[in-house]
């Protein structure tokens, strides 16, 4: 997706571009939550804007998520569109109330009555030695929970249009991003990440998947950062003469199953890598998607690369163990045609 | 500032409405869960939570609120929700879980939305705090006139999300009241064993915010409170707190069998029943009539009445409607 001379933006700068361009010509769109005023965001997300709009519009708030989640719920039922960061995903255990019973479920309980228009972005992911308070991906805790919308951008130019399409929604979007794809000075960056992003505003549709490559012999699902580790292993396994296609989620909330299944009805096999932990998330529910809908079209039975069932430790050696890399998925791969 | 002649006529009426509704709610309750009580049975399934006794706090402060400000409630709502001006008819369909409900069924009576006079609820203990202190901060943000009400029980200022959301409301200086309804009991664990001190109104001061407590579940001494308060808001003066002494004359819940209680409470709670209290003394002050007392006790009944009788008749939503409205 790289030309010469084309613009490239972080996935940081994508987003406080796509909210500076919304803030332009929708008044109703505001930004709150710890540190994204002055300093513009922990992850970058937010910087620039409270030069351009003001301490009005981006406001820092209190160490107090249960009060400024609930208050963007209230905020957005009365005709704003708040755009509202969860610093650190981690962070959901002192909120969660805010969150899914009363963003998620309020327009349900309104029969509809009740719009929330609000955004809740919220950093994801390890691999930087946090431990296990602040390296959490928890994708599956959210997108199990009816009523929010969830995406997650593995590149700048997704980035861009998830933000845009989320703030015009009328439901709430949860917009996870992960701190290894963010583009942030003081934290390795994922290149692949940084791509391409036109300046004009644009959207893109929730819910829908992209084949991020091509392929034949066998589908590698993933998401956020886990698209990347599975490009890597694409190109690994094209050495050894095997040809993988990679779907990038984008949304897992609505789950583009259709994507999916086309996928694997053409290569036959399935590997599913996630950051977040192996059981009762997503990797099993993509599995899922497949199996119950037509389990005949499978070579073999279906992988994942995804985090075991344990805290997410400090020490290095410890968590890297844990995290998927391309050489799991090539490994789950190689796993798959042994069996 | 005493409420005029008028204002008095229409918290009467408003707390006879809400008492009558109560009563209907809880004759009807019953039927189906008999001679073997089952929360699951019967035209209204589930947990109910009665407001008799509570009608004073909601009438009073909402006779200064139009159907543009904004409340949020409790899982102990219908006394709010009436005094708001929320659609009687509708309320009663989407406490019978009927398709003509507020929500169509989804929501059910402690989760009781009416968009059409901002009205809102929350089931879980103090939740209902962020979303007004939210709808504040919008109409701060927007120059739109309003103010945010939340509602509370006295359970509720022992919640982190309380404390969180006076301050926001607080540091950002915005148009918000909270009201404590103060009825002694969290389910079966008493105020006295549960909160450290005896006056909310005095965590006021934690937010550098005026507080008052009103004793004894006086309608007029509330509505005076909250009228302070509500004018204080709308003059961009910030944020107040107002706890009010009321009285819980029902249980938790319907089927509570309230052993917790001491001896003989009950019985003095219904001596101080504040509707006989305000009718005794709307005619003492010549504030009304019999007659004209009578009329509104006899036109809340009536409405209440058709309420229900829309309720009753109105369709059951198709099952598979449960699967719609998830998403605006």
């Amino acid at each position: 997706m790289n030309k010469p001379n084309e613009r490239k933006l972080t996935i940081a700068r994508a987003m406080a571009e796509a909210v500076a361009q919304e803030m332009r010509v929708d008044p109703s769109v505001f930004v709150m939550g710890e540190d994204i005023g002055k300093l513009g965001g922990v992850y970058g997300n937010t910087r620039g804007l409270l030069e351009e709009f003001g301490a009005e519009r981006i406001r820092d708030t209190p160490i107090s998520e249960t009060a400024f989640i609930g208050a963007a719920v209230g905020a957005a039922q009365d005709g704003m569109r708040p755009v509202v960061e969860l610093m650190f995903v981690d962070f959901f255990g002192v909120c969660f109330d805010a969150i899914y019973n009363l963003m998620a479920k309020n327009i349900y309980f309104s029969g509809g009555n009740f719009k929330v228009p609000m955004v809740l972005m919220t950093s994801t992911g390890g691999g930087y030695s946090d431990a296990g308070q602040h390296s959490q991906c928890l994708y599956g805790t959210f997108a199990h929970l009816p009523g929010m919308k969830v995406v997650c951008p593995s590149n700048a130019y997704d980035a861009k249009g998830l933000m845009t399409a989320a703030m015009r929604d009328d439901s709430p979007v949860v917009y996870m991003y992960h701190k290894s794809l963010q583009g942030m000075g003081w934290l390795a960056t994922e290149p692949g990440a940084t791509v391409h992003t036109p300046e004009e505003s644009y959207t893109l549709e929730i819910g829908k998947a992209k084949v991020a490559r091509e392929g034949s012999d066998v589908t590698i699902v993933s998401v956020g950062m886990g698209v990347h580790h599975a490009l890597k292993a694409a190109a690994q396994l094209e050495e050894k003469g095997t040809s993988a296609e990679v779907v990038d989620l984008v949304s897992l909330v609505p789950l583009d199953r259709d994507t999916i299944r086309k996928s694997v009805a053409k290569t036959g096999r399935l590997i599913v890598v996630d950051e977040d932990y192996m059981s009762y998330g997503v990797s099993g529910e993509v599995i899922a998607s497949v199996t119950e809908h037509d389990i005949s079209v499978l070579k073999a039975a279906p992988k994942r690369v995804a985090y075991p069932d344990v805290p997410i430790p400090f020490a290095r050696v410890m968590e890297q163990y844990c995290l998927p890399n391309p050489d799991k998925i090539v490994a789950a791969f190689d796993g798959m045609n042994a069996a | 500032m005493a409420p005029t002649r008028e204002q008095q006529h229409w918290m009467y009426r408003n707390m006879v409405t809400s008492r009558k509704f109560e009563e209907a709610i809880a004759g009807i309750y019953f039927e189906g869960k008999t001679p073997v009580f089952s929360m699951a049975d019967g035209p209204i399934p589930g947990e109910m939570h009665l407001s008799d006794g509570q009608e004073p706090v909601a009438v009073g402060v909402c006779a200064h609120l139009n159907a543009g400000d904004v409340v949020t409630a409790t899982h102990r709502p219908h006394h709010q929700a009436i005094a708001k001006g929320v659609d009687l008819d509708k309320m009663a369909a989407e406490i019978f879980g009927k398709k003509s409900g507020l929500s169509g069924g989804r929501g059910g009576h402690m989760h009781l939305f009416d968009a059409d006079v901002n009205f809102a609820c929350s089931g879980i203990i103090a939740q209902g705090m962020g979303p007004a202190v939210g709808a504040a901060l919008s109409r701060k943000m927007q120059n739109k006139p309003g103010v945010a009400v939340a509602f509370v029980g006295e359970g509720a200022v022992n919640q982190g999300g309380w404390h969180e959301a006076m301050n926001l409301a607080a540091t950002w200086n915005l148009p918000f009241v909270c009201v404590i309804e103060d009825n002694a009991w969290g389910i079966s664990v008493s105020k006295e064993d549960s909160t450290a001190i005896s006056n909310n109104a005095e965590r006021a001061s934690a937010y550098g915010m005026p507080g008052v407590r009103i004793a004894d579940n006086d309608p007029y001494a509330i509505f005076e409170a909250a009228g302070e308060a509500i004018s204080r808001a709308r003059e961009g003066k910030g944020p107040s707190l107002i706890e009010v002494e009321t009285y819980r004359l029902a249980g938790h819940f319907m089927g509570d069998a309230e052993g917790y209680r001491p001896e003989g409470e009950k019985d003095a709670l219904f001596e101080k029943d504040p509707i006989p209290k305000m009718r005794a003394n709307m005619l003492a002050d010549g504030m009304a009539s019999v007659a004209e007392l009578d009329t509104i006790e006899a036109e809340a009944a009536a409405r209440v009445e058709t309420a229900i009788k829309f309720a009753r008749e109105s369709a059951d939503p198709a099952p598979e409607d449960a699967l719609t409205s998830v998403f605006a």
